[in-house]
């Protein structure tokens, strides 16, 4: 492993540094890739960077796209919320736990606290918002709405977007593959039961 | 309808209450679509954060906000702490930072300095001995951090226990945990010259404007409240917070809306928490397993005021012959309490129903027939007595309980059965309404209310539409708001009784007014009519429709006003008890207890929304699990801190962790003639002496404090 602090990049311990020094054989070349290496890290870096000023994006949400000026550090669950007033992925714990904030990137079900906001531009962005709109409801929405798979609400669209994704991902799970795919949403009021139902009715109606 | 006597129909006579009906706002909430104060995001809104004291006991030296004021989008900081101030716990507010975008606002926050003297500080909840030795100042005082929270006696105990065939000493404990509403705390404020519009998230709409006039030194009359929905409040969300002032505060410096939210970790550590509780007791019974004497001396903590369980719910349920009960409260460095689901209840049931549990396996008397001996002890043996059995016939307890630790292994995993019970009072709060027929046949109703979870809004609308016999669309309900008729605030399982009664006695009256006219209009015999599927009916012979019936009211709704319900009026009465089985498999390897089945049966009188209410004892299991199993506030001794203050290690169950619930609401003719009572509180209460005691069962060992954990499990099977 690199631990001359002079050439080691970032702060602490990095992924990359684990790589190269993982393996003993990695030793033995060591010495002739190291410079080549370095460079190419530095090249890859410095693509990498970008200004902490504010930049100019365009976000496509629910198939229309805005137009935004954010700070690179602007996550994605921030840039919904806070300026496009979209606040069905709502602001729990804002570290990639409790699920809440969840929405779709390109179909997947992702926590949108984890995203940086200029890196989703270009992709598609859907949020609960769009489930239950003048002329359609998604079944997820109509399903939790049967089984009740809500209390206070707050954690309810989060876990809709990750039902939503789930299901289409896995059509015709069963109760146990929902019990395991759906456990990265947290619900306080214990409403499981219920968005265990819902999840096993809309993945058993997919075709 | 010859007597016009205000009450609900006889059971089973109803169209709408008692059935499965899906929430009015459902849709609203499950696409995201429904606001909270946490989304209240009108132009111009600045977002503020706090500042918080990173230690358990300090004293503020100095405080230098003059670089916050200048970092980029900073628009105002309100000092919260003045220099000398002593801090009495982490996660004190210091300052707040308004500005125009969150991240500047954390910019803002970074930019204080803020330094403090870090004072002595004691968090050890369960060590009694460690409290009572400690030297610790306060505001420069020697202070002690035990109280004597009382001690009482009834009958003679040494006398029970001499005479007694079995006693059992025990060591018992509930660690204190959060409410972790998944809405933190907090406001969105804005100001309108002289007026103030917040929207809070609280769960008392009618009685939170009061609380700014002080602090603000604005009128009553010119704050406006507004919650239309709430992310969770469990208890802890009643009052104005001094941040909700702050953020007010800020609004005005400003002349802009501000929103102020507490982050997760300052949520956790400030913003309520249930008290802990501790206990050493000594329990008897005679050769029939009747209990003769409870001795018990409890302790705990609730923060700064060195309060735990109140002395009176202590033996939980069960009320021996012979009694004595000490309480003593501990002053901790850790943050304030506040009502938690069933205040006192869970943990005195932790307690008790576990101790009683050892007992009977000391007498060598399977749990249930000990517990059933003993209902007489109790105040609702009527309710327990059918209610254990039909627990018993869902759980199969015959096929499953087995003399402890002597269950038919599949190696390593063991399985048990435990049960518990438990009590609440749920009578109604008091609500006022205002209702008005529309000449187009709509009804709406205005009670400042709230929904807390429960389903307000479709209760309320519910027993409308069963009165006047029609759609739950024609049916409006505002709630949400205390320019509304004052309604109380949503704690203790008090809302669905205290809006449902008046909303059907003001109904019922309105539903009368409206017979008058028809009788006159249509010349037909008045002591005949009834109103339903949205029409008048004399006999079986329909009179007009429900909209030609309130077209009769003139071109202006008639418009009715009701105070709060009476317990004589028989819409609502209290006091409902409920038994609780749960079946575990633990693996004596990892010390993991997994999650089988739970069985909850429930009274509850008069079910108004039967998969509301349903939800409702899911969700009470669910907290039950998590407070059993895995959820607990861990206080660090060396710093002093929180350090699970966060949603990644407060552990919480996830979906697959619950197993099988079964619900079962307990409702002979006898309780739905009672009316509504409330239903929030009694199922939370025995889910820990519950799987406590189904844990027992499994593995021969009691693990005696809650939760769970692999940690706590192992040592217990080690220690044997």
């Amino acid at each position: 492993m690199d631990r001359d602090q002079a050439t080691r990049q970032g702060p602490g311990f990095n992924r990359r540094d684990f790589l190269k020094g993982s393996g003993a054989a990695v030793a033995a070349t060591a010495v002739t890739t190291a410079v080549v290496e370095q460079q190419a890290a530095a090249q890859q870096q410095a693509a990498k960077l970008v200004s902490a000023a504010p930049q100019a994006i365009t976000l496509n949400v629910n198939g229309q796209d805005h137009k935004l000026t954010v700070e690179p550090r602007v996550t994605l669950m921030a840039a919904l919320r806070d300026d496009l007033n979209l606040t069905g992925c709502k602001d729990v714990c804002d570290r990639a736990n409790c699920g809440a904030c969840t929405v779709l990137i390109d179909g997947k079900p992702v926590y949108s606290c984890t995203r940086f906001a200029i890196e989703v531009a270009g992709q598609k962005v859907v949020t609960a918002e769009s489930l239950h709109t003048a002329e359609k409801t998604d079944l997820v929405v109509e399903k939790f709405c049967e089984h009740d798979g809500m209390q206070c609400g707050f954690c309810t669209p989060g876990f809709v977007m990750a039902v939503r994704g789930f299901c289409n991902a896995h059509p015709k799970a069963t109760l146990d593959d929902c019990r395991k795919g759906l456990g990265g949403n947290i619900c306080r009021c214990g409403t499981y039961a219920g968005v265990l139902q819902a999840a096993f009715d809309t993945a058993q109606a997919a075709n | 309808m010859a007597e016009r006597k205000v009450g609900w129909e006889p059971q089973g006579q109803h169209t709408i209450i008692g059935k499965e009906v899906q929430r009015t706002d459902g849709k609203q909430k499950a696409s995201g679509q429904a606001k909270y104060s946490n989304d209240a995001n009108p132009p111009g809104t600045l977002f503020a954060k706090l500042l918080t004291c990173p230690h358990a006991h300090a004293k503020l030296v100095s405080l230098d906000v003059e670089k916050a004021k200048a970092v980029k989008g900073v628009k105002a900081v309100q000092i919260m702490a003045e220099p000398g101030q002593e801090i009495r716990h982490e996660g004190w507010p210091i300052v707040a930072v308004a500005a125009e975008r969150r991240e500047y606002a954390e910019d803002g926050i970074r930019a204080i300095i803020a330094k403090f003297e870090v004072l002595p500080h004691f968090v050890d909840e369960a060590d009694l001995k460690g409290a009572e030795a400690a030297e610790i100042t306060d505001g420069g005082m020697p202070a002690k951090l035990t109280k004597s929270l009382g001690t009482n006696k009834k009958g003679d105990v040494e006398a029970a226990l001499k005479e007694a065939r079995h006693v059992h000493k025990g060591y018992y404990g509930v660690h204190t945990i959060t409410h972790m509403c998944l809405e933190p705390h907090g406001s969105h404020a804005t100001w309108d010259g002289d007026k103030l519009n917040v929207e809070l998230s609280t769960q008392n709409v009618s009685g939170t404007a009061g609380q700014y006039v002080k602090p603000l030194g604005v009128d009553a009359a010119n704050v406006s409240i507004h919650c239309d929905f709430i992310g969770g409040g469990f208890g802890s969300k009643f009052a104005v917070d001094e941040w909700d002032v702050a953020c007010a505060k800020l609004a005005k410096t400003t002349g802009r809306p501000v929103r102020l939210m507490l982050d997760r970790p300052t949520e956790m550590q400030i913003a309520g928490n249930r008290p802990s509780a501790f206990a050493d007791v000594t329990v008897a019974c005679d050769a029939n397993g009747k209990i003769t004497a409870w001795d018990s001396h409890h302790w705990g903590t609730n923060g700064p005021k060195g309060s735990t369980v109140a002395l009176s719910v202590t033996p939980y349920v069960f009320d021996p012959p012979n009694r004595n009960r000490t309480a003593t409260g501990i002053i901790t460095h850790c943050g304030p309490d506040r009502a938690w689901r069933a205040p006192n209840h869970p943990q005195a049931c932790a307690y008790t129903d576990t101790a009683l549990d050892d007992l009977a396996a000391k007498a060598g008397i399977d749990s249930l027939s000990f517990f059933q001996k003993n209902l007489d002890l109790t105040n609702l043996p009527h309710i327990y007595a059918p209610e254990l059995e039909i627990a018993a016939k869902l759980m199969d307890w015959k096929a499953k309980w087995h003399p402890r630790g002597q269950g038919a292994g599949e190696g390593p995993i063991k399985r048990g059965v435990g049960l518990a019970l438990h009590t609440w009072g749920g009578g109604p709060h008091q609500s006022n309404v205002q209702l008005k027929v529309h000449p187009d046949g709509t009804v709406e109703i205005s009670m400042g209310s709230q929904d807390i979870g429960t389903g307000t809004r479709t209760c309320i609308a519910m027993v409308a539409a069963e009165t006047f016999g029609i759609p739950l669309t024609s049916v409006k309900v505002n709630i949400g708001s205390n320019k509304y008729p004052q309604a109380g605030p949503s704690g203790g399982s008090t809302t669905i009784g205290g809006v449902t009664g008046p909303t059907r006695r003001t109904s019922q009256q309105a539903l009368w007014k409206i017979f008058d006219l028809v009788a006159v209009k249509y010349n037909v015999d008045l002591t005949t009519l009834a109103a339903k599927g949205g029409k008048i009916w004399s006999g079986d012979k329909d009179v007009c429709t429900w909209k030609q019936a309130a077209s009769l009211v003139g071109p202006m709704a008639l418009e009715l006003t009701g105070g709060p319900v009476t317990e004589e009026e028989g819409l609502t009465s209290k006091q409902v008890g409920g038994v609780q089985m749960a079946e575990v498999a633990v693996d004596t390897e990892t010390g993991i207890v997994k999650m089988v089945k739970m069985v909850a049966v429930q009274d509850i009188g008069l079910v108004v929304n039967r998969l509301l209410a349903r939800s409702q004892v899911y969700g009470a299991l669910i907290m039950g699990i998590a407070y059993s199993l895995s959820e607990e506030r861990i206080m660090d001794n060396k710093t002093g801190k929180f350090i699970n203050a966060n949603s990644t290690d407060y552990k919480l169950p996830r979906i697959g962790d619950i197993g099988d619930l079964v619900v079962e609401f307990y409702e002979p003719e006898s309780e739905y003639k009672r009316g509504v009572i409330g239903l929030g509180e009694p199922p939370v209460i025995a889910p820990g002496a519950a799987i406590s005691n189904a844990v027992a069962n499994a593995i021969g060992v009691r693990v005696p404090v809650l939760p769970l954990t692999p940690k706590r499990v192992l040592e217990s099977l080690k220690k044997g």
